[in-house]
């Protein structure tokens, strides 16, 4: 039997929130692929970005919010410039990523990207600039990856590239103010930062990684 | 010529070179750069995933920071700094619901007035082509390289306004004045991972090893880049993509700064050139510039 999306169908409540939201037309994508044909991390997602814009047509959210392909989407714009329908797909995957970590969606799949981007705010937020050893040791440390590029530190020691202490920012108090007014206005709390569900789930996942691995 | 310097965490670590050649092409040249007091970062790509609001609020407070040095332009080589400053800048001045909302995070009036520019598009349109090649001391005849501007240098179009999104060519009008030969290859904007380079480090080393290899096939000798990001995934990661994909690849990453520097007769080492993990220098012999 063939089954004809109608016009019905493709109005979906997740789709109009959406469209409210961040202002972008999902319904105008007419599901040319261009996007999924130019998106370099393509080969590696569960539903390509043109099969996720249908998917928002159709209201699928729980599909889409639980998906790896909005995590792995590396918001290169690549899709962005190229949609005949002048739609900012990357916007609109930035926009279900802010979705599923205000819902708490948890990916099943892909737990590090969301965590690092945490860390990430938090360093920012202590330190107002990048500390870069803060970071990778807190992502190595809470995503259980302990030594994941430890044979780069050496070189990146002796080529002075990478610094062992902090930067002290002198305004670091206002930068804090940024934090927590830009959280209270988006209505998401400063405690989610980093969830104890996100990280336990994390080691959790690679322990019984690592223990597969040893049998 | 006057320029608020916004250099960007990278720029004062993994990217140090980076940051050494442009001040000192800069200083050579007679751009005034000066730095931001108390710059912060611009929140990068984890805080437009994560907090809208934050993601515009960070880059403003920054553009914010500048103008009270009485500066109107803003000067950055990190081309994801560069971009999200273009952003923030985009929605402070044509959407007024962001703007009032940043504005009350902030606790300042803000509406784009700030102006910010690349270090390459000032090298080439507020410098001049021309001008830059009256400066030339030393050709950099027989090197030929590929020009790899990557994902967000020129992305989106109507907010950086800045070259060709799909065929850039800025960087490749440079390298002709400099006597370089750019290569005419595809992957001029590919992506090379970019911040997936600690959480999804296969991914990384499958797309820069792509990007290495294109390169080499097309008889260039070194990469040139405008991103940290873009030369750290190539350079550092360089040796676990030979590993992985059984390659041998031995091609330098060059920001165009640092060839600019060097056309301009000024000291390799005072360009960085030796902080670079595939090591350049041995390259930049055999073309006789040392
Ligand atoms: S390029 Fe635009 S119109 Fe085409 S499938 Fe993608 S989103 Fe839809
Ligand atoms: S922005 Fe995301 S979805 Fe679009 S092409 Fe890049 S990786 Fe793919």
């Amino acid at each position: 039997m063939k089954w004809f999306i109608s016009h019905d169908t493709l109005r979906s409540l997740f789709q109009e929130t959406l469209e409210k939201d961040c202002g972008e037309k999902v319904s105008h994508c007419y599901q040319c692929g261009k996007c999924s044909a130019g998106c370099p991390i393509s080969f590696q997602m569960d539903y390509l970005p043109n099969q996720i814009m249908r998917m928002v047509q159709l209201g699928m959210e729980d599909q889409v919010l639980s998906s790896r392909t909005i995590w792995l989407c590396a918001s290169c714009l690549t899709c962005t410039v190229r949609c005949p329908r002048e739609i900012d797909i990357a916007e609109i995957m930035d926009y279900l990523r802010r979705r599923a970590y205000k819902k708490q969606v948890i990916p099943l799949e892909e737990t590090e990207i969301p965590l690092f981007n945490k860390i990430f705010l938090r360093n920012i937020e202590l330190f107002g600039r990048l500390y870069e050893m803060g970071l990778i040791g807190m992502f190595n440390l809470l995503s259980g990856e302990f030594f994941k590029d430890f044979s780069c530190a050496p070189k990146m020691f002796l080529k002075r590239k990478i610094g062992i202490f902090p930067h002290r920012a002198k305004n670091i108090r206002e930068i804090r103010d940024i934090f927590k007014r830009s959280g209270k206005l988006a209505h998401s709390k400063k405690d989610r930062l980093l969830h104890p569900k996100l990280l336990f789930l994390n080691l959790f996942r690679k322990f019984i990684g690592k223990i597969e691995k040893l049998k | 010529m006057r320029y608020a310097y916004f250099p960007g965490c990278s720029l004062h670590s993994t990217a140090k070179e980076y940051d050494l050649s442009t001040k000192a092409v800069a200083g050579t040249l007679g751009i005034e750069l000066i730095e931001i007091p108390e710059w912060i970062c611009c929140g990068a790509t984890p805080a437009h995933i994560t907090m809208h609001l934050l993601s515009l609020a960070l880059p403003v407070k920054n553009l914010l920071l500048a103008k009270k040095m009485d500066s109107y332009e803003v000067a950055t080589c990190c081309a994801a700094c560069f971009n999200r400053l273009k952003v923030a800048n985009h929605f402070m001045e044509n959407d007024s619901v962001h703007r009032d909302k940043v504005n009350e995070i902030i606790g300042e009036q803000y509406s784009g007035e700030v102006k910010v520019r690349h270090f390459l598009d000032i090298l080439i349109n507020v410098f001049w082509l021309k001008n830059l090649s009256e400066r030339i001391i030393k050709r950099l005849d027989n090197l030929k390289v590929a020009c790899y501007y990557g994902c967000l240098l020129t992305r989106p179009g109507e907010v950086t306004q800045f070259d060709d999104v799909e065929e850039p060519h800025l960087m490749d009008d440079l390298m002709k004045i400099l006597g370089v030969e750019p290569v005419d290859w595809p992957y001029k904007t590919e992506c090379c991972g970019a911040s997936f380079s600690l959480t999804k480090t296969d991914i990384v080393l499958k797309l820069s090893g792509d990007i290495l290899q294109m390169a080499y096939d097309e008889g260039a000798q070194a990469i040139v880049v405008a991103c940290p990001l873009c030369q750290s995934n190539l350079d550092l990661r360089q040796a676990m993509i030979n590993k992985k994909f059984k390659k041998n690849f031995d091609m330098p990453i060059l920001y165009f700064t640092q060839l600019v520097g060097l056309a301009l007769g000024i000291d390799p080492l005072k360009l960085g050139l030796n902080k670079h993990i595939v090591n350049p220098l041995k390259l930049i012999k055999s073309v006789g510039v040392l």
